[in-house]
């Protein structure tokens, strides 16, 4: 099952689940982790559901550039990192 | 309250006190974390703070204790972005302004969307008539990427007058339900010339109220210094000494012919005039001012005191300035002479009073 891992640095101001997941998408994946943690969804997406501009997703070492609809799929071993981006400062 | 203030910061809130005539930093909170503003407590010790979190989006947090605790509540947010709708994107990326009027708050954002809560900040709303104005998706950014509201100044009848940078100034008489552009009278040297007068391209970089008789407001907008005497309806362009360039202004709360502004050279050299940091103050309604230094650097200073960073207290002689570089000083005799706090605070973003 894929596994979905947060930058510590979010621990600052919320818990971040490290979970496996069922998901076949990215989304799904992100919803799961949103699932156990409600709040941390507005960390990760703005409020149209995208990614937000300073955070960034790798799937398996590749960074994400679906960055609105969140439709990558998700291999059963891939591991999922959500990051904190150096554009960010 | 004359012996408190707050300082948001580029790195963290601060709370000032004043004790025995000298002011010193009480207490820091979120230190590390960009506060974009601060509402200081109201009569119950209800605060708000904005943070402006660089990678996770913009945070409000509460305090029910004057900021000896604090707890994450909802922020303002946009409803789902329709299809090919104008503008700028509904995402709100800071909150540049907040005020109260009795049991109402108010967030005025960047990319311009204002926003009221009346639930003590449990849930905020759009005022959408501002919003679905149709000059609203022409607003230009003034320093950032999208426009903002900077100026929020609610009176108790309902009337609300915003600041936009830049959109000129926009007044509610019946609580939100309808808006009318306000910013006539303000000239816009940045612009084709034909177009200097347009109220819809205005950049007043703030705007302040007189509370004892609110028809009268100051602007220290990008180009001038302008007053209104009937609530906005009209504004005069005013010139004060060294320059009329500049962020800041506070108004006297009871006289309104007093009000004070911060000189820089111009907006290409965002700097002190001559290097030496100055306050400007009239007491005649604009038509002299006095240039006020003592105890302000006079030699090597490069501080800016931006938009948010210079109040005056409700005795109209207490006044606190905080600069771009993290430099504050304090008067205690409505500007004449000045005294620096003991402290170097990160990048300020506002100073309030409360």
């Amino acid at each position: 099952m894929p596994q979905i891992a947060f930058t510590s640095q979010l621990q600052r101001f919320t818990e971040t689940p490290e979970l496996r997941t069922s998901a076949a998408t990215l989304r799904e994946a992100l919803d799961a982790a949103f699932d156990a943690n409600p709040r941390l969804r507005h960390y990760i997406l703005d409020e149209q559901g995208h990614l937000r501009q300073h955070v960034v997703v790798f799937i398996a070492g590749r960074r994400v550039a679906d960055r609105e609809t969140l439709g990558d799929a998700l291999a059963p071993d891939d591991k999922v990192y959500v990051l904190q981006a150096l554009t960010g400062g | 309250m004359v012996d408190r203030a707050w300082v948001a910061t580029r790195k963290g809130l601060f709370e000032l006190r004043r004790r025995t005539g000298a002011w010193a930093v009480e207490r820091a909170s979120f230190v590390g974390d960009p506060v974009s503003m601060v509402l200081p407590p109201d009569a119950r010790g209800r605060m708000f703070a904005a943070l402006n979190l660089g990678h996770f989006g913009v945070k409000m947090h509460a305090s029910d204790d004057a900021g000896a605790s604090w707890r994450e509540v909802a922020a303002p947010a946009f409803a789902p972005q329709p299809e090919g709708a104008p503008g700028p994107a509904w995402k709100v990326a800071m909150v540049w302004a907040l005020e109260r009027s009795g049991a109402t708050l108010y967030a005025g954002t960047l990319p311009g969307g204002l926003f009221g809560s009346t639930d003590g900040g449990q849930s905020w709303q759009l005022d959408e008539a501002l919003w679905n104005r149709p000059e609203r998706p022409s607003w230009n950014g003034g320093g950032y990427d999208v426009p903002g509201i900077h100026s929020i100044s609610p009176l108790a009848d309902g009337t609300v007058l915003v600041g936009v940078s830049c959109g000129g100034a926009w007044v509610t008489r019946d609580a939100g339900a309808s808006w009318a552009q306000t910013a006539h009278g303000m000239r816009a040297e940045y612009m084709p010339p034909e177009q200097a007068f347009d109220p819809e391209v205005q950049d007043p970089h703030a705007i302040a109220r007189c509370a004892a008789q609110p028809d009268v407001l100051w602007c220290q907008h990008h180009n001038g210094i302008f007053r209104s005497t009937n609530g906005g309806a009209l504004w005069t362009e005013l010139h004060a000494p060294l320059s009329s360039f500049g962020f800041a202004v506070a108004a006297h709360p009871v006289d309104p012919q007093t009000a004070w502004f911060v000189p820089a050279v111009k907006d290409q050299c965002r700097v002190p005039v001559d290097r030496a940091l100055a306050v400007n103050r009239t007491r005649d309604g604009g038509a002299s001012f006095d240039t006020l230094r003592a105890g302000l650097p006079q030699h090597d200073c490069y501080d800016l005191v931006y938009r948010h960073s210079l109040a005056v207290a409700d005795d109209g002689c207490h006044l606190l300035m905080g600069s771009t570089t993290g430099g504050v000083w304090a008067s205690g005799d409505g500007g004449d002479r000045w005294a620096a706090l003991p402290a170097r605070l990160p990048p300020i973003y506002a100073v309030r009073f409360g």
